[in-house]
């Protein structure tokens, strides 16, 4: 873990209520895909957690969706601005464990961790398939960039206004995979544990008061312990997880 | 030169800085981050006799000035606690530690401080008789000044080692408890735990916390803690603890001028994990801007009238 200042490039609207924030700073401590980062905004008590993008040796990119106060006085910033950032927290995804043609699911903003995801699996050399999942055609963000990576992309809408009418598990049934990494909000992380026939690695949200294990506040149960979601998760294995098929 | 040393019930530490309990569980999140030996000390982990989970999430709330937790007394119980913990601790800190410790029953308490007595490293015990988290246990014996005076004197009767009573401010009259501790043997008081407190989300009109209820801590508490720790040391001649949202070089001094000997840092170590090592070295400074040489001249030092 690293505190450090970064400084924001950019800020701007994927969607109406999903923005784009490239920063400058010190990403050293940032080592695998599906880590977070837990930024302090002023006139606020608690840091608040964002999954890292993507990054490079100077640069880090973070998609957020405007949910409350935080996320609010977030999406008004401007390039220049300047903010207070806890980084490498967190385990990550393992990269290890992908075989030869992983499936990657994401669920509306649990989308942009695949992002930098897709692309380590890619240069480990991988043919990499992603789901995306949106309720509805305006909240679409990212096909594009993930096409660019050479994913081959499926994108699905709840009300079928466009792409695979249905959910991020719906192209499943008919797909060949040998792994699979997700990230979402939590029904749809169950109904990819029932839906999804490999092993595969899940990510995780909780309201956390630290970020980096000291307060205990995100705990869960798993198969092998308690543990915690910003500590030991938020990337946990489905053989660890304790919901029933 | 700034002198920084206080004595806490006849253990002197380098400076009256201590990482509240629950806020740094047993040192080595913080370990990889500075060398905590500049810390006077810290008290680790809320402990109790068996392993507890603690309560379901969410166990955090966003509030002005602050926080609610509701984590419930997470810890692996007593035993692995002194097996497990403390070997790692051992590598980390070379100090005397604090123990803090929780129970459900004045036996559960008087188990667990008679089997971390015996640890070598544990210079003071921390009784919490103030979580507002836990049902029917914690904050119930903190609130009667006989059922504090009897968890007290349960321990005395099982340690040589300095006990202090964590109190909670959620009391009419925290001076009759803080006084009863005293009297059944106390050797140190320290407070306040966090301020029970509440949110509701508007959109599904349901408390942000899982358990309803939870404790709150931060800048928030500040007025409060100080208000408190004045009264209490005023009444007792045992040395008592600061804490509650104390966040700077500054609120150390505020509070020891209130009475405090040494002072606890909770809710800030979350958000801004470096801030007791930026305090210990703030200190020197902001002492010279009050012309203060050496701190514990300045314990309970505040002007009436």
């Amino acid at each position: 873990m690293k505190q450090s200042i970064f400084q924001i490039l950019s800020n701007t609207p994927l969607t109406d209520s999903v923005y784009k924030m490239v920063l400058s700073g010190d990403t050293s401590a940032i080592t695998a895909p599906g880590q977070f980062v837990n930024i302090q905004l002023s006139g606020m008590f608690l840091r608040r957690p964002i999954s890292v993008c993507d990054w490079d040796d100077s640069s880090l990119t973070i998609v957020y969706k405007v949910v409350g106060r935080g996320t609010a006085a977030m999406a008004a910033m401007e390039p220049g601005q300047e903010l207070d950032i806890l980084t490498g927290l967190g385990n990550g995804y393992d990269l290890s464990l992908a075989g030869d043609k992983p499936v990657l699911l994401g669920g509306g903003v649990g989308v942009p961790p695949l992002y930098a995801l897709a692309k380590a699996l890619i240069a480990q050399g991988c043919q990499v398939s992603v789901i995306l999942g949106f309720n509805t055609r305006k909240e679409i963000f990212f096909e594009e960039e993930f096409k660019a990576l050479g994913c081959a992309v499926t994108v699905t809408t709840a009300d079928g206004s466009y792409g695979v009418q249905g959910f991020a598990t719906t192209p499943l049934g008919g797909m060949d995979y040998s792994y699979f990494y997700t990230c979402g909000p939590e029904p749809m992380l169950k109904a990819v544990y029932k839906a999804t026939v490999t092993s595969g690695q899940m990510s995780f949200e909780e309201r956390m008061g630290c970020g980096f294990g000291a307060c205990m506040g995100c705990s869960c149960k798993t198969l092998t312990g308690y543990k915690r979601i910003c500590k030991e998760g938020p990337v946990m294995k489905k053989e660890e997880i304790l919901w029933q098929s | 030169m700034a002198e920084l040393t206080v004595n806490l019930c006849g253990i002197p530490l380098d400076n009256p800085v201590i990482p509240a309990s629950g806020t740094f569980g047993y040192g080595y999140e913080f370990a990889e981050l500075y060398d905590i030996n500049i810390l006077g000390t810290f008290s680790f982990k809320g402990t109790t006799k068996d392993a507890r989970f603690g309560n379901p999430t969410p166990r955090i709330a966003e509030c002005p000035g602050g926080m609610i937790n509701a984590v419930g007394l997470q810890n692996p119980g007593v035993e692995k606690v002194i097996s497990q913990e403390l070997p790692k601790l051992k590598q980390c800190f070379h100090k005397p530690v604090m123990a803090n410790v929780s129970g459900f029953s004045v036996e559960d308490y008087a188990y667990t401080c008679e089997k971390l007595d015996k640890e070598p490293q544990v210079g003071w015990l921390e009784v919490n008789v103030s979580c507002p988290n836990v049902h029917g246990g914690g904050m119930s014996f903190g609130t009667e000044p006989e059922a504090a005076a009897e968890v007290t004197r349960a321990v005395k009767a099982v340690t040589a080692k300095p006990v202090i009573i964590k109190l909670s401010p959620n009391v009419t009259d925290i001076v009759s408890i803080a006084k009863a501790c005293e009297e059944a043997g106390a050797d140190g008081i320290s407070l306040i735990n966090t301020m029970l407190g509440m949110r509701i989300d508007l959109r599904t009109r349901r408390s942000v916390i899982a358990n309803t209820m939870g404790g709150y801590s931060g800048p928030g508490i500040f007025p409060v803690a100080v208000r408190m720790v004045y009264q209490v040391a005023q009444a007792v001649k045992i040395p008592v603890i600061g804490m509650g949202g104390v966040s700077s070089a500054e609120d150390v001094i505020e509070m020891m001028l209130a009475g405090a000997t040494a002072v606890e840092v909770g809710a800030a170590n979350l958000v801004r994990p470096y801030i007791c090592r930026d305090i210990i070295r703030e200190l020197p400074e902001v002492m010279a801007k009050y012309n203060i040489q050496s701190l514990s001249d300045i314990i309970g030092g505040v002007n009436h009238g």
